[in-house]
């Protein structure tokens, strides 16, 4: 782990160097990078950290944005009725990330202007989310905030921004925890550098999650041969329990 | 490769897209399992909560289920075989019934759910059908145990009534019964329709369907359920398989090996029960799983907005 560290660090020196001798030629950039690009899961896969990392030149604060698979979610609702607790309507809203965090080396509401963070969608409370029907505003933002509330529960969204350290000499890094039910597909990280309020350089991180090994074989199996993969469990189902009578039938 | 925060106990399920640990999952596969072995019911309607409430998507934790319950069955069923506790004719016609049930049962499901609802239909259903099984049995069962302690007054084997007036009469022999053909089609059809929609093998309403409507003797009651549940789970996984893609191989194999284990050792303590006293603990059983989803059903719930099943993450 110690080691893998150094490496990266000395990694890290190595790529930036250049740009810091170049100096005052790029008055404003950042460049940002992972550990790794791809996290594959596993069949011993409880979650993940990777590292994100970079430099900046030039003055302003940073804030990382990382999103998930753009997703269709439903959010349903519940009333009582007769004293039962029945499923009310449904809202589902379009192109919504599947996951999502912030980071910043400090509070965002310190230094981050409110319209700034509308255009860019820095932070739940300003991810554009739209539903597929159309519904009043005060409804929609109940289901807006419920929205939000449950994948916040679910680990899926960040509760508060995480931490964005700043190493000196314009470098900074943080960790990216993936938690074991991590959505799998393209992820993207956007890097703000802002200044006096106004985003003044950006940079694209990808980074993709996905099911590797014996999983993903089950998985596209189940998938794509779904008959196939039915039998077998049928198959598998009777050798269990018949191996299970014989080893117990000797006892 | 990533930095890991690894507990070799943890195993990811590629179908439900989550981690779980292995142990619990062997422990609660080997408890159902027991119970199966005991009374002759698959342990659906036990373990399919159990796995929602551990996070496992419902529709997974259902079509794994019947998966999963293939394997107790074909266990539990040799073991009673063996004792000559299996009426093959009788669960072979209660088969033929089950499987034209459950193809039925499958469409019903999906004019429900056009419906909207179906998750109540589902929920209200597992209340009426555990709640008056549970008491019928309880009661009964009481009632035997009562008896049994005044001697001299002899039970009839079973009440003749208008059932018995059935045409196609036929004889089991293990059952030592000689009735109409159609009396266990019929049921075979019915629970084949509650299996369809409740996701289980149907065994805690078969079991005491055969015992009281039937008249069959409660030995062999048990290895005949098994019998037939075998094809009606084999029948249910080919489906959820090829329709929903919602069976997870590898979660049933964990609560497989735990369950055929559980189911040995359930087949050794029914023996030493007597019949009343099997039904009498059945019958509670299946009163808690009642009572527990009532309350949910009731109780007010944390949030009563969530994410619906099969979107958020997945």
């Amino acid at each position: 782990m110690a080691q893998r560290l150094f490496t990266t660090l000395i990694f890290m020196t190595i790529c930036i160097a250049p740009y810091l001798a170049a100096g005052p030629s790029r008055a404003q950039s950042v460049i940002a990078d992972l550990s790794e690009h791809f996290v594959g899961i596993t069949a011993d896969f409880t979650g993940a950290k990777i590292l994100f990392f970079g430099t900046v030149t030039g003055p302003g604060k940073l804030v990382v944005v990382i999103s998930g698979p753009a997703k269709d979610i439903t959010v349903g609702n519940k009333v009582q009725r007769v004293g039962i607790w029945i499923n009310d309507e449904n809202v589902t809203f379009k192109n919504t990330p599947s996951f999502y965090r912030v980071l910043s080396s400090e509070p965002l509401d310190e230094w981050l202007p409110l319209d700034t963070r509308e255009t860019k969608q820095i932070g739940v409370e300003y991810l554009k989310l739209e539903s597929t029907k159309a519904i009043g505003r005060a409804k929609a933002a109940d289901y807006r905030a419920a929205l939000v509330r449950n994948m916040q529960k679910k680990k899926y969204y960040g509760k508060a921004e995480g931490q964005l350290k700043l190493l000196g000499g314009g470098l900074f890094r943080a960790d990216i925890f993936l938690p074991s039910n991590v959505p799998t597909g393209d992820y993207t990280i956007k890097t703000y550098l802002v200044s006096f309020g106004r985003v003044t350089h950006m940079e694209v991180t990808p980074l993709n999650i996905n099911k590797t090994g014996i999983g993903a074989e089950i998985y596209r199996v189940a998938h794509q041969h779904g008959a196939l993969y039915g039998v077998a469990a049928i198959i598998i189902a009777v050798l269990a329990g018949l191996g299970g009578n014989a080893i117990f039938r000797k006892s | 490769m990533a930095a890991r925060t690894t507990e070799s106990v943890n195993l990811y399920l590629p179908i439900a897209e989550m981690s779980v640990n292995i142990f619990l999952l062997l422990g609660m596969g080997a408890g159902v399992g027991m119970l199966s072995g005991i009374f002759g019911v698959g342990g659906g309607f036990l373990m399919t909560p159990l796995l929602i409430f551990l996070g496992i998507p419902p529709a997974v934790a259902v079509g794994t289920e019947a998966n999963q319950i293939i394997a107790s069955s074909v266990s539990g069923v040799f073991a009673h075989w063996r004792r000559g506790n299996v009426d093959f004719k009788m669960g072979s016609i209660l088969l033929v019934g089950g499987i034209v049930g459950s193809t039925f049962g499958v469409f019903l499901f999906q004019y429900l759910r056009s419906l909207g609802h179906i998750d109540l239909v589902i929920m209200l259903s597992y209340v009426i059908f555990l709640g008056v099984i549970g008491s019928l049995m309880l009661t009964e069962s009481i009632r035997a145990m009562q008896r049994r302690k005044r001697p001299g007054s002899l039970r009839k084997l079973h009440q003749h009534n208008f059932l018995h007036g059935l045409p196609f009469k036929m004889r089991f022999r293990r059952s030592k019964l000689y009735i109409s053909a159609l009396l266990p089609l019929m049921i075979g059809f019915i629970v084949g329709i509650l299996s369809a929609i409740m996701g289980v093998g149907g065994g805690f309403v078969m079991v005491p369907a055969m015992i009281y409507l039937l008249g069959m003797p409660t030995a062999v009651v048990v290895g005949t359920s098994l019998y037939q549940i075998i094809f009606v789970t084999a029948n249910a996984t080919f489906l959820q398989a090829t329709l929903n893609q919602t069976v997870d191989i590898v979660l049933a194999l964990l609560l497989m090996i735990g369950a055929v284990i559980g189911a040995q050792f359930g087949t050794q303590v029914g023996a030493k029960l007597r019949g009343e006293q099997l039904r009498g603990l059945l019958a509670l059983i299946v009163l808690s799983v009642c009572a527990k989803i009532l309350y949910d059903l009731v109780v007010t719930p944390d949030d009563i907005y969530f994410l619906s099943h099969g979107s958020g993450g997945h």
